[in-house]
């Protein structure tokens, strides 16, 4: 699914060159679900955007779904992304002033499919994540778990083969974050490829690989957890 | 992705809808604007109109002529010699040019530093008493509020008939009295007063005008011992002619009849309202160009107003642009939601500032209609000019979108979804 070889990343901050990603490799299976661990600055976070189209590389290849993702245009990573990727994020990034039905259906949007057929599977999707009867609630109505649920539905609605999770429990409590790891856990099983971003060692524990991250290097491709 | 896309423009809808503060604080600022220029425009003309109808009321087509005395000397004749117009000139000038509508010979008694020329009883007082025909009601603004104005009989018949000035009315009989049948004494001349009149407007030159008798050319003429002198003459052109073109046919004749040389420019004098009028056009002219650039400066303030708030607005809504964009919208996409929430805004926004503005100008014309305001009349708004300005208003709504449009996609959609 994800084939990463010798990436390099930097970021140029003034007169500051920052190497956060120095060659890294990695290969993720179609269907696998993984943690990528590190402390911060590790580059953890500038993986998941590079593997999310959301930013370039200097150096390297990177093959998505056996293409190759190299200079792409902001337009052709714009379609790439609706094609194949979702999004889960730390702060759940759902439009505000949009209803949860509303915020599903977004991704279907720019996908050109109609209203009615958005709305059924914006529906459907909530259906799914168990929020079928919040479809007219907005956001700042939920609790931070259901909001998260609702950016899970919206990441899954347009199925793509890639869900990229970055730190998806970090705003939430224990209890909530096992439930959401639960419903990562279901949708994996149903075939789409999970990588969660995460630095806590029980949502590393949900998945099925742990990828170790070390000053911009892959420390451990098959890390096994710590000892608690 | 396109105009008739009912998604497309329901999604600018959710949009504006969803922001309601700043949807109107927005389109306020191109309400106001547009709603200002129309009103501005809508005065602008009422002015015009207003003080150019009180120019003179539709007599604009007019000019006087009188005779002084000639400046070069012709067949024999000397310089300096006296000219005195007389009613065969009147028929000269009805019969040899057609395109005087309307030819009043005109003599006057008194007026300006004149003495008391007309008593009754024991009151007396100087006023200006002109011998006229009927048609002169055409030339000057003269509104008869009791009896009537002069009439081609009186004329025939020679009577002694008088139409007074509020002002004489006022000062010849008191509180209360009839006015209407009763006799003055004008040069020791009885008149039977058979009108009373206003002048349209009570302001400058036409004071006089309260200050005025008429009575009939004819029995002015007789009256007082003019024979068939002819004081000056009052003309006005035919609709479509310009007066200037009548005038100088009406000089070459008076020429002509009274052997004066054809290049004497001192022998008539002569007075045109058209040049005057058309000199008012100008200014008007001028001032609705002004109009025109403030107007579209305010405009502009207004476009520039949206634009910078569209500007802010981009930077409150960086993480929604990036989320859009995480979930696959394309630059070209978001840029033409947010030219066209721009121009959505700005157009709803600005079709509204021109229908209130042009419901506050005729509600204005409305209120005015019927009174008589000084130098204010009919204020309207050309229809041509409410298109130009919505043409105007589209083409900075787009432009207003199109500045933070193409910021916002500038903006790193990283960095724009951790601006949350």
């Amino acid at each position: 699914m994800v084939s990463l070889e010798k990436i390099d990343k930097s970021y140029v901050t003034g007169s500051h060159r920052l190497h956060v990603l120095k060659a890294v490799d990695l290969e993720i299976e179609s269907g696998e679900m993984a943690a990528v661990m590190g402390a911060s600055g590790s580059g953890k976070s500038t993986l998941m955007n590079i593997l999310g189209l959301l930013d370039n590389y200097d150096g390297g290849s990177y093959r998505l779904d056996g293409q190759l993702m190299r200079d792409l245009s902001e337009t052709r990573a714009a379609v790439l992304r609706r094609q194949l990727i979702g999004f889960v994020f730390q702060s759940f990034n759902l439009i505000p002033f949009k209803t949860a039905a509303e915020n599903v259906a977004l991704p279907l949007y720019y996908q050109g499919l109609g209203r009615r057929r958005r709305q059924a599977a914006a529906l459907e999707y909530l259906e799914r994540v168990g929020l079928r009867d919040w479809a007219t609630h907005r956001p700042s109505e939920m609790s931070g778990g259901q909001q998260q649920r609702v950016a899970i539905a919206r990441a899954l609605v347009a199925r793509p083969k890639l869900l990229l999770a970055d730190e998806p429990t970090g705003a939430l409590d224990s209890e909530t974050s096992h439930e959401i790891m639960e419903l990562l856990q279901q949708v994996n099983r149903e075939g789409v490829t999970v990588l969660v971003v995460t630095h806590e060692r029980d949502v590393a524990a949900m998945t099925r690989r742990v990828i170790r991250l070390k000053d911009g290097r892959v420390e451990d491709a098959h890390a096994r957890l710590p000892d608690a | 992705m396109s105009l008739i896309d009912r998604d497309h423009w329901r999604e600018i809808y959710e949009t504006l809808r969803g922001n309601k503060l700043r949807t109107f604080l927005t389109a306020f600022g191109v309400f106001w604007g547009i709603f200002m220029l129309m009103v501005m425009i809508g005065s602008g003309n009422g002015l015009a109109t207003g003080v150019l109808t009180n120019f003179s009321d539709g007599a604009t087509n007019s000019f006087f002529v009188w005779a002084q005395s000639t400046g070069k000397p012709w067949r024999g004749l000397p310089r300096g010699r006296a000219i005195q117009l007389d009613t065969g000139d009147t028929e000269a000038i009805r019969r040899e040019i057609p395109e005087a509508a309307v030819v009043c010979p005109r003599n006057q008694l008194g007026g300006f530093q004149g003495g008391n020329n007309v008593t009754r009883g024991t009151k007396s007082g100087a006023f200006s008493v002109m011998g006229d025909l009927p048609e002169i009601a055409r030339l000057q603004s003269i509104r008869v509020v009791e009896g009537r104005f002069l009439n081609p009989l009186d004329v025939d018949e020679r009577r002694k008939v008088a139409v007074i000035g509020e002002r004489v009315r006022q000062v010849l009989f008191g509180r209360g009295e009839q006015a209407l049948g009763e006799h003055i004494r004008i040069n020791g001349v009885y008149f039977r007063v058979i009108g009373v009149f206003k002048p349209r407007r009570s302001q400058g030159m036409e004071e006089d005008a309260d200050q005025t008798i008429f009575v009939p050319f004819t029995t002015f003429q007789s009256a007082f011992n003019y024979g068939p002198r002819v004081g000056w003459f009052a003309i006005t052109s035919r609709d479509g002619i310009p007066a200037s073109v009548v005038e100088n046919k009406v000089l070459a004749l008076l020429r002509e009849r009274h052997r004066v040389a054809p290049d004497d420019l001192r022998a008539f004098g002569h007075f045109n309202m058209e040049e005057e009028y058309n000199q008012l056009q100008g200014l008007f002219a001028g001032i609705r160009t002004l109009i025109w650039i403030v107007g579209i400066g305010t405009l502009a303030a207004g476009a520039i107003g949206v634009s910078n708030i569209m500007l802010v607005i981009i930077r409150e809504r960086t993480n929604e642009i990036g989320i859009r964009r995480a979930v696959g919208a394309t630059p070209f996409t978001v840029m033409s939601q947010i030219v066209f929430e721009a121009l959505v805004l700005t157009t709803a926004a600005g079709y509204l500032g021109l229908f209130a503005g042009i419901a506050a100008i005729e509600l204005a014309a409305a209120a005015l209609s019927g009174t008589e305001m000084i130098g204010f009349k009919d204020p309207q708004v050309p229809l041509a000019s409410a298109f130009f300005t919505l043409l105007v208003l589209v083409a900075s709504g787009i432009l207003a979108g199109l500045v933070p449009a193409v910021r916002a996609v500038r903006i790193n959609t990283v960095e724009a979804l951790r601006a949350a």
